[in-house]
Formats: C-alpha cells, structure tokens, sequence
C-alpha cells in the first residue's frame, strides 16, 4: 500500500464513532499511525479499545467518522469495505487457532492461493522466525500458551499484511514470558517492517512494544504520545493517575514558578495559564522526592514495600498528606522513623482544583 | 464489498421465524397430551381412577425409588473406585462399567426370565443337585416389581457412573489434599468432600436415569407390573379410548417436569462446585490384598450381571437357533430397522444442525426458548409421544379423507397416523435433544474469533462455514448421526404403537418373540440390537478417557 516515504500516514483514525444499538462505545477517537510505527490503545476493560481495533479491522462498522489505510477510506458512516478485502493481519486474545488444521496449515491460511513453492517456502521461513521449525506437522493442542501465541502471530503476518492488530496478544501469560514475547514481537514486527496496533490493560507492556501510546478512558481517547509523555506529561488527571505511580498534592500557585503545598514552596516551571492564588493539584512522582539523610525537611515513614533494588515508602507530611518515594534499598527505614528528603523537579504538572 | 445496516428497521428473519416454527411443531405432541388435561373426565377415566390408578401411580413411584436407589449406590461406588483408586482390572473397568448401556431393559429382562424361570438352567439346576421338586423350595419370583427394579437398575447405572466419575475426575486434587492436611483420611474426603462436591453431577445422572426408569414400556409390560407406560397402553388399546389415555399420559408428564426440574437446577448447581481451575495428575489409592479383591468385586458385579450374562446367554441362544432365525424374515427386519434409525438420524441431525445454527446466529431470547422446547422431547416417554402424535395426526388424516372423498369422491386413507410419517415424527421429536447437544457442543467448540480470524485472513462469510465450521464440526455431526441411529434402533414403546400395520423391526421382533416365550428364537434381533449399541458406548468412553484435566 503505502511507501515508506509516502507522505500520507498508513493509517488513520478521523473522528469516529462506534455504536453498539443505541449505546456509543466509541466518541469521536483519532490518531494516525506511519509506515513502520506500533502504536497501542491503552485502558482498562470495557473502555472501547478492542472496539476501535475491530473498526479498523472491519468488523464493526462506524457510524460517524473514517478509517483509512494510506488515503484510501475503508470505513465511512453506511459503508465498509469487508475484513476478508482489508489485508489487516490480526491476533486474537484467544490465539483463535484452527483446531482442524496442522501448525503448517495455520500459517498458510491465508496464502492459500499461492503456489506451492512459494506458500511452502513462506511458511518454513515463519516457523523458523517464530522458533517452531520442529513443530509444523503437530496441532494447536499440543502446543504450549507462549507457542499458540507464536502461531497465531506467524498465521497474520503470513500474507505480508500492512497492517498488524493485535488484542490484547499476553494476557493469558505470566510477567516473565509476557515481557520476553513482548520483546520477541516487537522484534518480528520490525523486521518484517509491519506497522501494528496493539490493545491491551498493561502498561508495561504498552511501554515493552509500542512507540505512540493512547490512553482511552470511557470511549474516548485521553492523550496519545510517547511512554515518555504520558509518564512525564500527563494531559489529563485519569492519564496522570491511569499511567505509573504518584500522589496529587494539593497546593496555591504563588507566582509564575513557585507553588506552595504541604513540601514547602516548590520551584519549577509550568504552564502560563496557572495565576496567583489558583488552587492546584501537582503531580508527584515516587522519582520526584529523593531521600537525603542531610535535608532539613523531613517525613514520617508511613509504610513501605520491598522491591528488590529500591524500597517504595509511603511518607506521612505534618500536614496529613502523603507522597510517594523511591528508595535505594539499602537505605531500610523501619515504619514510624522520620526521614529526610528533598525535591527533585524541574517541570511541574498540575491540574485545577 | 458489503451494505451494512443502517437504522433498525429489520423484515422478519426466515431463519429465526423457521425456528420457531419448528419448535412449535415439535411441541405438539405434548402441547396435544396437555390440551386433554382440560378436558371433563370420561367413562373410562372415572373407571380408572376408581380401579387401577391407584396401582399405576404406587408401582412407578416404588419402581423410581428403587431404580434410584440401585443405580445410586451402582454408578456412585464404581465411580469412585475407579477414579481415586487403583487395583487389578481397573482400566478395563473405567470403560467396561459402560457397557450395560447398549442393553435395553426389555431384552435384559426377558433374558434373565429365561435363565432364572422354573425351566430356566438355574432353577433346574438347583432341583437336580439338591433333588428338589416343585413347591418344595422358594425362589425369588423375577417376574416381579422387584425384579423390574433389578433390571432397569443394572442398566441404567452409567448414567450415574459417567456422570460422577467426570464430576470426581473434574474436582481439582487440591481440594482432596486440602482436606488430607485437615486430617480426612480416604473414606472421610470421600463422605465430606468428594461426595458433597459431585453432588450435582449425581443427581443430574440420577435424574436421567430415572426418565429412563419411568419411561420404561419393555420391561414392566412383560414383568406384569402395572405402570404409567402399560397403563397408558392398556387404556388405548384395551379400552379403546384416547382421552382417557392421554389424561393418563398428562398424568405421568407431571412426574417427568418433576425430574427435568430436578435435572436443571443440578446442573446449575454444578458449574459453581468448581472451586480451583488447577488440576494435576490424580495420585490414586493403592488397594491392596482384600481391599484390592473387594473393589475388583465391587466393579465386577454390574459388569457381570448388566452386561456379560445376560450377553453370554443371548449368544449361546442366538447361536443354537442361527438355523431357524438367520432366514429372509430377519434380514427384512435388518434393513427395516436400519432404514428407519438412518432416516430417523440424518432428519434429526439436519434439524439440530439448523436449530442450533439459528440460535447462534440469532440468538435472541425467543429463539433461544425454540430450542429448549425443541430439546425437551427426551425427557417424554416413548408412550406420551405417540399418543400425543397419533390423536392430532389420526384427526388431520380424518380431515383430509373426508373432504378428499366430498370433493373428489377418493378416500385417502391414513396418510399421516397408518404410515412411517407419524414414526419418524416421532422419533425426531424424542430424540432431536440428543443431536441437538452434540451439535450445540460442536459449534460451541468454535468461538466466534475464529470467524473473525478467517475472515481477517481473507475468506469471505460462506467459505468461512465451508471451511472452518464444517470440518471443525465433522467429528460431532456423525456422533450425532450414531447416537440418535442407536436409540431409534433401541426405541421399543412407540414404534410399536405407531408403526404401519405388518412394518416390524428388530425391537419389535425381540419383544413380540419373548413375550410369546420364545425367548431362544428372538436373541438374534436383540443381539444385533446390542451389537449395534456397543459402538457409541465405545465412543463415549474414548472422549471420557481424553478428556481427563491434568493428563496433557
């Protein structure tokens, strides 16, 4: 379809909107992915991300908006180009692999039309890919959850599709194997230069495969960005509270780079729409406050948890409010100690109160 | 390149309204058994009721209560014993204890008769060792309530059996070793766990095994014992009344709601008794010395008496009179029979396979209910269906012929009631619930990303059936076929009422024979009957045996 220099994005999503009978599932969503990239929708179950990713397979029609692949419209309100004419190579949260059909019949499901050569040649050099050279001639039973997944990834990529989606691909696996498919994915996608788009409810997932991350919240898309952005940039409260650990702290604008909270007057810069005596919310991160025997300012340890590298202490201000903080762990404080520490920021996100 | 919906303006759905038509069809029999409840009692009913009802109604609950209580104790100790234990003869076991179930009642009953009656082998025996003579010794009377009791026990065990030995094989062994660590031995996690956990599972087989106790026609008729079914019969035939038989059947119906309830709530009751989704490999009890003997007893038993016995005698039987009864008579019967099951198999499969597709393409709530009606028909006697078949349809036969004759001046005849229609109706109307859920679980089997996956892959919606569904489906459409082929060729109560004058089959034959005491002469039908009913009892017991969690 699209070249890798075309100027046209592979894909985009312009304002749509998914309905379910009279219940929208969908509110008026876009982004657009180029050549190349992995994008993923991030939220919770039942916020509408599978949802758009079966729009844009063709499985659910739109009824406001358009989808299109390097240009072309393949979904308008009233019309929709059929998932068997998208060439939109898919994975499912279940794998959905044939259970009649060998694990070399799977992969060549969908180049079923080509030459025997050809198709045979595709399919071995996909098995050796996804490591499963020895297993062409077993079944989808006899094969292991982490394999499946493999087979099933294999079968969409298969017909050289431009578009990759993929629903929640790891959920039925444990962290471990999760992160290294996660790796091995992201890695096949690359090398066969497939623009994909994933779904799923992990972050950490999201942050393992993707480039361009949009959070979705109730049918609509939040923010869409870098991990980099989301973690550090928040847009909104429900992305700045959805992505990564951190307390709201409430606090008085002062001036254009000072804001007084329950940690003192706090320096850095922000956004020129905060004036004098706003009352604010600023986001503090675990990596933001830094324990330091020598700082003057000090908190009470309220509870902490063990993670191996760094301890992560909940730490009770005078004022009753409390922050996160991320510990080396060699520094072990019992429960009840008081601490010092000291702010790290430079850029602050806060939302009006 | 597809129009999708737009609005929720929608034409009635032919497949949805095909659905429930069929249903409603379906129905008719018993909607017909019913419709007699509202209707002032007869002579005839008002006779009964003063007469014999009182037997009828004492009889079946006696004869469910002890069939109860039988295949209870048959079905849940082999279950147990071969699921947590391990002794000599086990394996063979697990599958054998299956085999009485392609014995019916009625040839189990009529063989015993022949081997336990004052001229059988035993009781001669018994005179020749001991020097006995007639009246001077007492014998248990077979021919009995008791003896009918005996009879539809030891074949109807493995409902029980199958049921709880998947429940004991489903529960995760952790529960068990939970229970070990709070200090049950082996007896006491089977009385306070195992037992209460398959609980539903027991009754659900216990409750199948009782619609087959009830609806027993072969057995009872020739014991003597008078029940619903040689009630509802006598009441046809005898007195010639069809009101008064159909309120008899209406009658029984009430008992059979009483055990589909049953039946439904425990398995409701089931799917919340599984309480960890973690099964590994069941490390069973080592029996040994009198232990090991008294379970390889134990299993032997129905084994024996339910199925080698009474096998062994049909063969030596059959054999001695191959002359007489190998003859163009049976080989009629042979195809007679054959015909009928397969016409009778395929019509109930093709139904199924439209019904259940209905359902999961529309399935909405009323085409949903369709299909439960549709399915209910196994729960009805063979009795109840054909009188609710033959009233309606000996009515439209009437219908037809007389105004065939004002008009055209030509008498039709029984176009419907005298002929194989009303037969086959019949049996689809029984036995659709038995292709239906081996359909049902068939195309349940593909969940619908494997459409969407198919579809993504570039196959457009009438391929996708061709294939993914069907070859997915193969395996359960011909179980199906078989299943329902071997219980029409078993089915005894209403082929005999509904089949055209002088159209016999194998069952018919069976019984017509033992019942005139020529019990030799009849072991070739029932033995081909048997024969015939092994293969799905092989089948089940394959399935059984593969799907087994925590065995890869």
């Amino acid at each position: 379809m699209a070249k890798p220099d075309s100027p046209v994005p592979l894909l985009e999503v312009d304002h749509i909107r998914v309905r379910y009978g009279d219940q929208t599932v969908v509110e008026d969503l876009s982004f657009h992915l180029e050549q190349g990239r992995i994008g993923c929708l991030l939220g919770l179950s039942g916020c509408g991300k599978t949802t758009v990713l079966r729009a844009i397979a063709g499985f659910e029609p739109v009824s406001e908006g358009e989808i299109r692949f390097a240009g072309q419209v393949v979904s308008r309100p009233g019309w929709s180009l059929v998932p068997e004419q998208r060439q939109v190579g898919m994975v499912f949260q279940d794998f959905a692999l044939f259970p009649h059909l060998t694990i070399a019949d799977n992969i060549a499901f969908g180049i079923r039309q080509q030459a025997a050569s050809r198709r045979e040649a595709r399919v071995s050099e996909l098995l050796e890919l996804v490591g499963l050279g020895a297993y062409a001639r077993g079944y989808p039973h006899q094969l292991s959850g982490g394999q499946q997944q493999r087979v099933a990834l294999a079968r969409a990529i298969a017909p050289r599709p431009a578009l990759m989606l993929l629903d929640e691909p790891f959920s039925s696996m444990d962290k471990d194997l999760r992160e290294q498919l996660a790796r091995e994915v992201r890695a096949i996608l690359r090398h066969e230069g497939i623009t994909a788009v994933l779904v799923t409810h992990d972050q950490l997932e999201a942050f393992l495969m993707a480039d361009e991350i949009g959070v979705m919240h109730a049918g609509r898309l939040e923010q869409w960005g870098s991990a980099y952005a989301l973690y550090h940039e928040p847009g909104s409260r429900f992305v700045a509270n959805f992505i990564g650990e951190g307390v709201l702290l409430r606090g008085t604008v002062l001036n254009d780079h000072q804001v007084e909270t329950a940690l003192g007057i706090i320096d850095g810069n922000f956004d020129a729409a905060f004036g004098h005596n706003d009352d604010v919310d600023v986001l503090m991160r675990p990596d933001d406050i830094i324990h330091d025997d020598d700082s003057p300012m000090l908190a009470e340890v309220c509870d902490k948890a063990f993670r191996g590298a760094d301890f992560l202490y909940t730490l009770c201000l005078p004022s009753g409010a409390r922050v996160l903080s991320l510990v080396p762990s060699h520094h072990d404080h019992a429960i009840g100690e008081r601490i010092g520490i000291r702010l790290d920021l430079d850029h602050l996100v806060m939302f009006r109160r | 390149m597809t129009q999708s919906l737009v609005g929720s303006f929608r034409l009635p759905n032919p497949w949805r309204t095909g659905v429930i038509l069929v249903a409603l069809v379906l129905a008719l029999p018993v909607l017909t058994v019913f419709g007699f409840v509202f209707q002032p009692a007869g002579e005839v009913w008002r006779h009964l009721a003063d007469t014999v009802l009182k037997d009828y109604v004492l009889n079946s609950v006696l004869l469910l209560l002890g069939v109860g209580l039988g295949t209870l104790f048959g079905g849940v100790s082999s279950a147990w014993l071969c699921s947590m234990c391990q002794f000599p003869g086990r394996r063979v076991f697990e599958w054998a204890l299956l085999l009485p179930m392609a014995m019916p009642a009625y040839i189990i009953a009529y063989t015993y008769t022949g081997l336990l009656d004052f001229a059988g082998p035993v009781q001669t025996g018994l005179r020749d060792w001991f020097g006995w003579s007639y009246g001077e010794y007492w014998f248990p009377e077979i021919r009995s309530l008791g003896g009918a009791i005996v009879m539809l026990s030891l074949v109807l065990y493995p409902y029980v059996y199958l049921l709880a030995r998947a429940a004991f094989l489903e529960q995760s062994i952790c529960v068990l070793e939970v229970g070990r660590t709070l200090g049950a031995g082996a007896w006491t996690g089977f009385f306070r766990i195992a037992l209460p956990l398959a609980r539903p599972a027991v009754i659900a087989g216990l409750s199948l095994a009782l619609m087959e106790a009830l609806a027993d026609y072969g057995t009872v008729e020739y014991f003597g014992v008078a029940t619903f079914t040689t009630g509802i019969f006598r009441t046809w035939f005898g007195l010639g009344d069809a009101a008064a038989a159909a309120q008899l059947a209406a009658l029984m119906m009430s008992f059979v709601f009483i055990l589909i309830v049953l039946e439904r709530w425990s398995r409701r009751q089931a799917r919340y008794h599984h309480t960890s989704g973690r099964y590994r490999h069941l490390p069973r009890y080592q029996l040994r010395g009198w232990r090991a003997l008294a379970a390889f007893g134990l299993c032997l038993l129905p084994l024996l008496f339910g199925f080698l016995l009474p096998a062994g005698q049909l063969l030596v039987w059959a054999v001695r009179t191959a002359g007489e009864t190998l003859d163009a008579e049976f080989l009629r019967l042979v195809w007679h029979s054959l015909g009928l099951a397969g016409a009778a198999a395929t019509l109930a499969v093709l139904l199924g396979l439209f019904m259940a597709y209905g359902k999961r393409l529309h399935g909405s709530y009323g085409v949903a209910a369709a299909v439960r009606v549709a399915g209910m028909g196994y729960a009805v006697p063979g009795t109840v269906i054909a009188v609710g078949v033959l009233i309606p349809f000996a009515w439209i036969d009437n219908r037809i012929d007389a105004w065939m004759r004002d008009s055209f001046d030509i008498s039709t005849g029984l176009l419907l009631s005298g002929t194989l229609v009303a037969l086959l109706f019949a049996y689809t109307v029984r036995f659709l619930a038995v292709s239906l859920q081996t359909v049902e679980a068939g195309l349940g089997k593909i969940k619908p990303n494997m459409d969407d996956a198919a579809r993504s892959l570039g196959l457009p919606p009438n391929q996708v059936l061709a294939r993914i569904h069907m070859p997915i489906m193969r395996g359960s459409l011909l179980t199906a076929l078989l299943l329902v082929f071997v219980d029409v060729l078993k089915e005894l109560p209403a082929t005999l009422i509904l089949r055209p004058f002088n159209f016999n089959t194998l069952a018919v034959r069976a019984f017509e024979l033992a019942s005139d005491e020529r019990l030799a002469e009849s072991a070739t039908a029932a033995l081909t009957i048997v024969l015939v009913g092994i293969i799905p009892v092989i089948l089940l017991s394959r399935s059984i045996t593969r799907a087994r969690p925590g065995h890869g």
